[in-house]
């Protein structure tokens, strides 16, 4: 079995809104994948789906060579789930919460358990009602990672997490890849994907818009070039690939489309280079080269619906 | 709703000008705005169920001498227990009628309403948060707690208003003006010293739920002494808010000074609610939170060690309650034998029954009303895995290696165990204290019989609730109207004399009335048939629909 996930056109919808609108998304064996899209594109609704907690409308999925509704119960513990919204119960502690997750699950491994709670800084024995965001999402964490599961999936976990943290949660996700768990990993957060994932899917509106290596993506899209030069450059405008370029005296600034990089380089050499700084593009820049404009026009428009609302 | 849930308090600085009650008239509206469709519900629900019994009465007790017979009948002290005190037997007329039987009653129903009203513009806003908000906005600290104090007092004024203006203008005899007033400033007075109640309770507790169960224990508290002084004839009544508004006497004597005892103690309690709430921080209870242990319990990780813990608290609440609920009544099978049986009109009723005696009868009478409160306990356990669920907690243990059914038939099996256990418990408790003093033979298991003849009828209901949460989860707070529907047949069956066809919708109504009718298997096989079924169908919906996320 090489693909932990595979979905085809998957289509799920709640009343009027089209979620999930034929998604599809393969997830190999032993690779941490990053799951991106704004809120709202979906992420969650998928992730849900795959837990059988959902009923796909249409399409096929597949999880771990089984139906994730039909063979629910035999997948699950098999797999491990963050949920991005984590409700704890108010009356059971946190260490409480951890145990009977896992237990229920089929049984957690105690070291594990209590290294994690140990790394995570979490105090086990407070009331789930005291817990604040960051802290409810840790036991959930914890809960996830205090066994071997097979596949993670993971819903925006670190949203409520504060910096220091947030490098724990990196390197737990960095030993579990290397121990060749295979790692769903949802966000809106790009940095942390960027960091962690081997491959990645972009969703958005319930459809996947593209899906690949982070350096296949970064092929397809622009390089931000920097240089200081000997003396003035010239020519550069008339290049193929190369756009917006500011070029003053003895210092230049360009984009450059993956596939003209060489060239561009080639012909800066020409000028001597004294120093060169190169900006690959963020997954941040990914998304907005993507829907850049759809997005700005939508925020637009969901301000004036806010506003609407409040008047109302 | 939420987007727009925050009102605008940042308006009212200069307007208000600090203080702690600063922003308080901005909290009113905003809370008069949240709750637009429910105060118009309960005071409708509360003006018009008054009407209607008031308008029966007429048609009921058309002669003096059937008026007259009422009062007998009400005359032993399990009938004072359950409406008010003697003295409105002396001039037993349609307006002290109306007093006597509905006053205590519905004076529950607007404490319930005055608890739940407090505890939700306080402490449930602090405890989602949303407090922190709006106190972040310039509102004084105080402005929450006033706000809905003063909404909760408005709401009892404008009932009495509704009550008195209706009621004065039906002209059934003995139904004055003067008397309607009162009947109406008797319900507020009342409601406006429960919301007194629950200013202090959600100080103590960090939970609304804690808070407004607290609230509505000291409400069943008052009911409680209220009718053992109204039984006994003791002066105990005057213990209690509730005997308070009933010592009034309206459409009798018209004694408004009681109602002052109503006030002042509202007062004293609102003021005690404001000074404790300056002793604990924002979110914070009286009581601080204790820590727990930092690993789960063996028999927490199993699916029932869990639900039961989860359910552990009402369980034992529950179980408390029904304890005390049948220990109360037990005491009085003996009063009923002695003191009834000297009444006339009474042995003539009682020859038409073929042979029950008057504590047979009152049995089956008692154990109807246990049975709907069990049927409560019923309810509410069943219920709990739709507010785990629409809460986002199901969906991680879901996520685990139970089974949906197994998930919700751990919760489905503790309300299908903890029912019959709340009614035997009862019913035991009853016997345990009444059997004794009666001198009739059996009559211990005879009670015992009663209790366990009902257990059909909760799973019954169990049934109806878990086949709502399986197919049609957004409705399944409708489960109510079971319990609802069989406390007023069971109430209003014996003042109203409904026909027959109305307590044969309820699945209570088809229970045998041991010891009043015999034991018969029939009724019992179907009823517990049928429960099987609507369970069988409930997990069966459950397991084949999108759990809802939040
Ligand atoms: N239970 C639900 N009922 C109705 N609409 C839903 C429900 N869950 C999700 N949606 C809608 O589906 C879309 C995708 O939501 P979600 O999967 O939560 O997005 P994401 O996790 O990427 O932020 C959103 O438009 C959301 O409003
Ligand atoms: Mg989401």
């Amino acid at each position: 079995m090489t693909t932990a996930i595979a979905i085809s056109g998957l289509v799920k919808t709640f009343g009027s809104t089209r979620a999930l609108d034929g998604l599809d998304l393969t997830v190999n064996t032993g690779e941490v994948h990053g799951f991106l899209g704004p809120n709202g594109a979906g992420k969650s609704t998928t992730i849900r789906v795959l837990l059988g907690i959902l009923r796909a409308d249409s399409g096929s999925v597949t999880m771990l060579g089984g139906d994730p509704w039909a063979d629910a119960v035999a997948l699950h513990p098999r797999l491990a789930y963050v949920p991005g919204d984590v409700e704890l119960w108010p009356g059971l502690t946190g260490g409480e919460a951890i145990d009977l997750l896992g237990r229920l699950r089929g049984g957690l491994d105690r070291r594990r358990r209590d290294e994690l709670i140990e790394r995570f800084d979490l105090d086990p024995s407070k009331k789930g009602r005291t817990y604040s965001k960051g802290n409810r999402q840790k036991v959930a964490i914890v809960a996830a990672l205090a066994f071997e599961a097979e596949l993670l999936l993971l819903d925006e976990p670190t949203a409520g997490l504060d910096p220091l943290m947030e490098v724990v949660f990196q390197d737990v996700i960095g030993e579990a890849k290397a121990a060749g768990r295979t790692v769903l990993l949802s966000s809106h957060i790009l940095a942390q994907v960027e960091k962690l994932a081997d491959r990645v899917s972009i969703i958005r509106l319930g459809k996947i818009v593209q899906s690949g290596t982070l350096a296949e993506m970064r092929h397809l899209t622009r390089t931000t070039i920097e240089a200081d030069t000997a003396g003035r450059v010239t020519g550069l405008e008339q290049l193929p690939g190369v756009h917006d370029a500011e070029v003053g005296d003895g210092r230049v600034r360009f984009a450059v489309d993956g596939a003209h990089l060489d060239g561009a380089i080639r012909h800066l050499s020409g000028f001597g280079i004294r120093a060169l700084t190169s900006h690959p593009p963020t997954l941040e820049e990914l998304m907005l080269r993507h829907y850049g404009d759809e997005l700005a026009a939508e925020h637009a428009a969901e301000h004036q619906g806010t506003r609407q609302a409040v008047r109302k | 709703m939420t987007a727009t849930a925050t009102p605008a308090v940042g308006r009212t600085t200069e307007r208000a000008g600090g203080g702690a009650l600063a922003g308080t008239g901005v909290l009113l509206r905003f809370d008069l705005r949240r709750d637009r469709v429910r105060v118009p519900v309960w005071l409708a629900a509360l003006t018009l169920g008054t009407l209607w019994v008031a308008a029966a009465f007429p048609q009921l007790y058309p002669t003096a001498a059937e008026r007259q017979a009422a009062a007998a009948t009400m005359n032993s002290p399990a009938g004072l227990a359950f409406t008010g005190p003697a003295h409105y037997l002396s001039d037993y007329y349609y307006g002290s009628m109306l007093s006597h039987q509905m006053l205590g009653f519905m004076v529950i129903m607007v404490g319930i309403m005055s608890v739940l009203m407090v505890a939700r513009h306080t402490r449930t806003e602090e405890e989602t948060g949303r407090a922190e908000l709006v106190r972040a906005a310039v509102v004084g600290r105080h402005a929450q707690l006033a706000a809905a104090l003063i909404l909760t007092v408005a709401v009892n004024i404008a009932l009495a208003l509704l009550l008195t203006l209706s009621l004065g203008s039906l002209g059934i005899g003995g139904v004055t003006w003067a008397g309607s007033l009162l009947y109406g400033a008797a319900h507020a007075a009342a409601g406006i010293t429960f919301a007194g109640v629950a200013a202090v309770t959600v100080q103590i507790t960090e939970h609304s739920r804690g808070a407004s169960g607290m609230g509505l224990a000291v409400v069943g508290a008052a009911y409680l002494v209220r009718a053992a002084g109204d039984s006994a004839g003791s002066g105990l009544s005057w213990a209690s808010p509730i005997g308070w508004a009933q010592q009034t006497f309206a459409y009798l004597d018209n004694h408004w000074w009681p109602l002052l005892l109503n006030l002042a103690a509202a007062a004293a309690l609102a003021a005690l609610g404001f000074a404790l709430s300056t002793r604990r921080d924002l979110g914070a209870g009286l009581r601080a939170a204790r820590r727990g242990r930092p690993e789960a319990s063996r028999a927490l990780t199993t699916p029932l060690g869990f639900a039961l813990r989860l359910h552990r608290g009402m369980l034992i609440g529950f179980a408390v309650g029904m304890l005390v609920l049948g220990m109360s009544y037990g005491p009085f099978l003996a009063d009923v034998e002695t003191k009834l049986q000297s009444v006339e009109v009474l042995k003539e009723a009682l020859a038409q029954l073929g042979g029950a005696t008057f504590v047979d009868s009152f049995i089956a009478m008692i154990m109807t009303l246990l049975a709907v409160v069990a049927a409560i306990y019923v309810v509410i356990a069943t219920l709990r895995p739709r507010s785990e669920e629409s809460s986002g907690r199901a969906e991680p243990v879901l996520a685990t290696g139970l089974s949906r059914a197994g998930w919700l038939g751990s919760h489905l099996a503790v309300a299908l165990v903890g029912g019959p256990v709340m009614i035997l418990l009862a019913g035991l408790a009853l016997a345990a204290t009444g059997a004794p003093t009666v001198d009739e033979s059996g009559l211990f298991w005879e009670i015992i019989a009663a209790a366990a003849a009902y257990i059909p009828a909760l799973w019954v209901t169990a049934g109806l609730a878990v086949a709502l949460v399986g197919w049609f989860p957004r409705a399944s707070a409708l489960a109510w109207l079971v319990v609802v529907y069989a406390g007023v047949v069971g109430y209003f069956g014996t003042i109203l004399r409904f026909p027959g066809w109305m307590s044969n919708l309820s699945p209570f109504g088809h229970i045998p009335r041991i010891p009043v009718e015999g034991f018969s298997w029939t009724p019992l096989l179907v009823l517990t048939a049928i429960a099987a079924g609507l369970i069988a169908l409930g997990l069966y919906g459950f397991r084949r629909r999108d759990l809802e996320t939040k």
